[in-house]
């Protein structure tokens, strides 16, 4: 019930520093005061400008930023700049994972995601085959964009679901926030690999060195937490997270382990293979289900939000691995220090 | 203490802990629990749902750890996504 550890300090991060026009003026308004900014039409939706952008205008709802007043996160002429940006992702995102007659074909859509590939090129196989201990520390950098915060882009939708729907989605909820023991957080598991890897595992660490594709996905699931009307593309997304994590997941505890990483680096994945074994359930028994049962106008938006969700992933999968198989840092700035071995 | 009565048996029975077959995977159970194995070993959860493997398949027994999910080769996948015209965007797990 009681953690055992002292609390940190909460200390919100630094700003970044801008990838273009669209964030320096972001930045800007948000360190100096909102000035009216539009988003150019041909901006690219995925490019580092508009996703570090979008990325800075939602960490005001999570965090914030040290030295960003916190009424900024309701200021109109910030939340006009957003909502440009936001037209812009969601139109490239629709435009790129419209099907055809089975878009709204939740169940087709769900067991495409049960079928476990056993020669997939993905990052977890990767790593899980010959991952090198470098590899590892950029992924988990990478994705602390995500486990710092993990669960709060999906809280987001609790007060949009109903009955049945909230209750599941606030059990699986409970369960990622430790199920009553602080110390089993998962955003706490993932700092300890954190520091068991030798990362920093500071809130905003490690921004700068995130690439669009990184940011585009945690922008997905704010863009979804944060719109009562993409409540359904949420759920998609979230489902598509604990359907995939479980194997995902156990790849990762066999690559740490094969790499000899510390025994406080290998909980995280190890405590997702069997989280998620039981969230991949109640995702599609508790929520899903009941869901379209009340709603089932939504089928089409949780098809879009699994869909958008494979792509941002597949996004990233493509750039780790071309980078790491030219030998070469996926990061914006190469990691520094050493590996600290603690174990 | 509740009359004797039906209304003390139907919350009774209302009060049963409720465990969930699924057709294809784990058998889920609510809160806490402490499994006993065939050693007499104990294994205990504090989950607020545990799912138990039943499929014998899973590497964390006695819990599911997706191993029951069916395995097929991209290459073969992708010859039956090729197969469905209509579909231009296959999913792929790939990546997670």
């Amino acid at each position: 019930m009681l953690s055992r550890n002292p609390p940190r300090p909460v200390e919100p991060p630094g700003l970044p520093q801008p990838r273009g026009p669209l964030s320096a003026a972001l930045i800007d308004a948000l360190k100096h005061g909102p000035v009216a900014q539009s988003v150019p039409e041909d901006c690219d939706p995925y490019g580092e400008d508009l996703q570090l952008a979008l990325y800075c205008s939602y960490e005001l709802h999570y965090r914030g930023f040290a030295s960003v007043p916190d009424d900024r996160e309701w200021d109109p002429t910030l939340l006009a700049a957003r909502a440009s940006m936001e037209r812009l992702f969601l139109y490239a995102l629709r435009a790129d994972v419209a099907g055809g007659a089975d878009d709204v074909d939740v169940d087709a859509e769900l067991a495409t995601l049960l079928i476990e590939p056993i020669d997939a090129p993905g990052v977890s196989h990767h790593l899980r085959r010959d991952g090198e201990l470098w590899q590892m520390r950029e992924y988990v950098a990478l994705r602390s964009r995500y486990h710092l915060k993990e669960a709060d882009p999906q809280a987001l939708v609790i007060a949009r679901l109903e009955g049945p729907a909230k209750t599941a989605l606030v059990t699986i909820e409970h369960d990622e926030y430790g199920a009553g023991n602080p110390d089993r957080m998962h955003a706490k598991l993932f700092a300890d690999m954190m520091d068991a890897l030798g990362l920093c595992s500071a809130y905003g660490q490690y921004l700068d060195a995130a690439p669009a594709e990184v940011l585009a996905e945690v922008n997905l699931m704010s863009v979804c937490g944060l719109h009562r009307g993409l409540r359904g593309a949420l759920v998609g997304q979230f489902a598509t997270v604990e359907l995939t994590s479980s194997p995902g997941s156990d790849r990762l505890v066999k690559a740490l382990r094969r790499l000899e990483a510390p025994a406080a680096a290998v909980d995280f994945y190890a405590e997702h293979v069997e989280a998620d074994a039981v969230h991949e359930q109640l995702i599609r028994r508790g929520v899903i289900a009941p869901m379209l049962a009340a709603e089932p106008a939504l089928a089409r938006d949780v098809v879009f939000g699994i869909r958008a969700s494979g792509l941002l992933a597949d996004r990233l999968s493509a750039l780790l691995l071309d980078c790491w198989g030219q030998g070469r840092s996926a990061l914006r700035r190469p990691l520094a220090g050493a590996m600290a071995r603690t174990g | 203490m509740p009359e004797v009565g039906q209304s003390a048996v139907s919350s009774e029975v209302e009060d049963a802990q409720e465990i969930v077959l699924t057709d294809d995977g784990p058998i889920l159970v609510c809160g806490p629990v402490e499994i006993v194995l065939p050693d007499g070993s104990r294994v205990r959860s504090d989950r607020p749902v545990t799912a138990l493997c039943v499929c014998k398949r899973s590497r964390r027994q006695p819990f599911c750890d997706t191993s029951h999910r069916s395995r097929v080769r991209i290459a073969d996948l992708a010859h039956d996504i090729a197969q469905e015209e209509d579909r231009a965007q296959p999913q792929s797990a790939a990546t997670r």
